[in-house]
């Protein structure tokens, strides 16, 4: 009998704590394992109780790289909770200040924790002693979606601007205005680097899995819109429950989310396959360039995806600048207890957020689901798959690879730990 | 300190939105990268360089015993240890299980609470070893990051100013908005560093960065109260991201509303 296993004790360039175990006993894959040891914060316990015009700030704090995605699903949660479609103008500035974070995590994930993989450096600024170039132009494209941030929502990690019916003020024509031609540099930058990202070696990998992500009703999307699968389902997005079972599998320390019984996918790669026909023709140009088709199943080439989405994210912030005519910076909201269901396309794919609120605005109880935690059984799945093609390959080769495989997903460990059913694993 | 000081980036219980305002610093990072060897940042980079490193930023709070242990070591390899943000320099939102049963939390969110190693209070940083400065912020600010690397590069206290909220707004010149509209603000006693943020949105501060040097946190309670909010609302306010920070903490539990308040009406 021969045993091999591949450990990363800590992962690097992932938002969060987690490692990775593999096990392999006589030429199979027998043990695949995210271990997440980033330690639990309870946020589902500690919002009961609390008014739910808090939730939007709260449940931010669960992710500093995508904040507003907290933001959005909770605010829509409550708006259906009582009730409240927000009008036009507010879903538009919604969608202008999600842009940013898209452009802000996309840029940071694309070119500073997964394009490393790809060139062979330690990291990003490792990358920029060979590559300076190239890094100073990524930074420049992040820059420009912290500074959209910053215009709508006042600051990047933790916009303040945010609340349920909409925002505190509407950021001004001027302040708008100001921001377009950091975007429209940013996009020439980006189309810049294309080339190279297409040029990157892409192990082969296909992936089995169902794709879930947001319906196209307002565009590719994002702020809004219902549940659509790859399985042909169409449903409106209080169904989530009825759909999404978390089951406990004993060899897995987390919860497994299941999409009627099935394994399934969240994300860039769900998104672009279901819903490449509503990208803007120039991002639509750009996966053409990069070798995309209208469908894409590899999680090598979700670096590619996230580029298309990043041009898409920076294309459409200059749309709705362009289109703005202002409009009341929010809606009154009138309490009534209920149950509101809201979700919203984070970077890293479907958030979902439930509450349960009392006749005084209270929250009684809250559910929350993120995309790590809905990834998290594909992953394992992957690396099963990726791992027992490519035994023959060298331990460190293949644990690199393996890793490589992992932030496919950009997953982030600090959004799942607190939803996960884990051990803490010390090192 | 050498030429290029040693730089490491530790994560204890957070959101990682504190790290994530060094790689932040777009137009400053590579000039960072310049004067400073990113030793250890594993949220950046896979290359790690062994300690002991001249400066530490610590994010995050210490919630399990495990990271009470991993606190020494880190204290044991650092020169100076800097706490970036609430989690670190307050116990961070997650410090609201201080005021409640760490069990029954456990239990409503995980199914086999039995698996889940915790302790019942988020700590900060400083409540484990001594810390040589605390940056505050929910999240920090990029600047004062900057300027905090940048002393301990330099060899220098940092200038980060201890005043309240409302300095920063008179300076901004942006109107009062408790005084001119009414809206509750916790400016008064919180210490500055956003640059007088959430006013300039017409909307009332909500404590990100923690009790400013001399905080009067009575004498707005009771004119919070007088402008019409609950002791329930009141206890709420002061208890969010910087809810484990004394001066909050204390003002918090003098509002501990009644059975017939507390309770849904």
């Amino acid at each position: 009998m021969t045993r091999r296993t591949m450990k990363v004790g800590m992962l690097a360039r992932v938002e969060g704590e987690g490692g990775m175990h593999v096990e392999v006993r006589d030429g199979r894959v027998e043990q695949v394992r995210l271990n997440i040891f980033e330690p639990p914060r309870f946020f589902e316990a500690l919002l009961r109780g609390r008014d739910h015009s808090e939730a939007p700030d709260i449940t931010a704090r669960i992710c500093g790289i995508c904040p507003v995605a907290y933001q959005m699903s909770a605010c829509l949660a409550m708006e259906d909770t009582f009730g409240i479609e927000v009008p036009e103008p507010i879903r538009l500035m919604r969608r202008l200040l999600y842009c940013g974070e898209w452009i802000e995590s996309h840029a940071l994930h694309v070119f500073f924790l997964h394009a490393p993989d790809f060139l062979g450096f330690d990291g990003g600024i490792e990358m920029a002693r060979e590559h300076r170039g190239v890094v100073e132009a990524a930074l420049r494209i992040k820059h420009a979606g912290n500074q959209l941030m910053s215009v709508v929502g006042g600051r990047s990690v933790h916009p303040v601007n945010v609340k349920v019916g909409g925002f505190h003020r509407m950021p001004t024509m001027v302040e708008l205005t100001g921001i377009r031609p950091e975007l429209v540099a940013a996009r020439h930058d980006l189309l810049d680097l294309v080339p190279l990202l297409a040029g990157f070696d892409f192990p082969d990998l296909e992936q089995p899995h169902m794709y879930f992500s947001l319906g196209a009703e307002h565009g590719y999307p994002l702020e809004s819109g219902s549940l659509v699968t790859s399985a042909g389902l169409h449903a409106p997005v209080s169904s989530f429950g009825e759909h999404v079972v978390e089951e406990h599998v004993e060899h897995s320390n987390a919860l497994h989310a299941r999409f009627d019984g099935a394994n399934y996918v969240v994300g860039p790669l769900a998104r672009y396959s279901l819903h490449s026909g509503s990208l803007s023709s120039l991002a639509a140009e750009v996966a053409r360039a990069a070798g995309l088709g209208p469908t894409c199943r590899n999680p090598f080439r979700s670096i590619l995806v996230r580029t298309v989405e990043l041009v898409y994210a920076l294309d459409e912030a200059v749309r709705i600048i362009d289109e703005w005519d202002g409009g009341p910076a929010s809606v009154p909201v009138d309490v009534r207890a209920g149950v509101g269901h809201g979700a919203t396309e984070a970077p890293r794919g479907l958030l979902y957020h439930r509450y349960r609120i009392d006749d005084d605005g209270s929250i009684l109880d809250a559910w929350i689901v993120p995309p790590t935690s809905q990834n998290q059984p594909s992953v394992e799945e992957d690396l099963r798959l990726f791992v027992q093609d490519r035994l023959d390959l060298p331990q460190e080769e293949l644990t690199l690879q393996c890793e490589t495989a992992i932030r496919n997903y950009d997953p982030c460990i600090s959004c799942a730990t607190h939803f996960l059913d884990l051990t803490v694993h010390h090192r | 300190m050498a030429a290029h000081p040693k730089l490491a980036v530790w994560k204890f219980a957070s959101c990682d939105g504190c790290q994530l305002s060094l790689l932040n610093c777009e137009q400053e990072l590579l000039a960072v990268a310049d004067a400073v060897e990113i030793a250890y940042f594993p949220e950046a980079t896979s290359a790690e360089v062994e300690g002991p490193y001249d400066l530490s930023l610590v994010e995050g709070s210490i919630t399990t015993a495990h990271d009470a242990q991993r606190i020494q070591h880190v204290r044991e390899v650092s020169k100076n240890l800097i706490t970036i943000g609430a989690c670190a320099t307050s116990g961070g939102i997650q410090a609201l299980r201080n005021f409640a049963d760490v069990e029954e939390f456990t239990s409503v969110v995980y199914a086999h609470p039995d698996y889940i190693s915790t302790l019942d209070r988020s700590t900060p940083i400083a409540a484990h070893v001594t810390v040589d400065f605390q940056l505050r912020g929910c999240p920090i600010d990029r600047g004062q990051l900057l300027e905090v690397v940048a002393a301990y590069v330099q060899g220098r206290q940092p200038r980060i100013p201890t005043y309240s909220v409302c300095v920063e707004c008179k300076r901004r010149g942006t109107v009062c908005v408790a005084v001119a509209h009414g809206t509750p603000c916790l400016g008064p006693v919180t210490q500055a560093g956003c640059g007088a943020l959430c006013p300039s949105f017409h909307r009332g501060c909500y404590g990100c960065f923690g009790p400013q040097d001399s905080p009067n946190t009575q004498s707005l309670a009771a004119r919070l109260i007088a402008d019409g909010m609950s002791d329930l609302d009141v206890q709420r306010f002061f208890r969010t991201f910087n809810a484990g920070s004394e001066a909050f903490r204390a003002e918090s539990q003098r509002h501990d509303p009644g059975p017939d308040e507390g309770d849904a009406v």
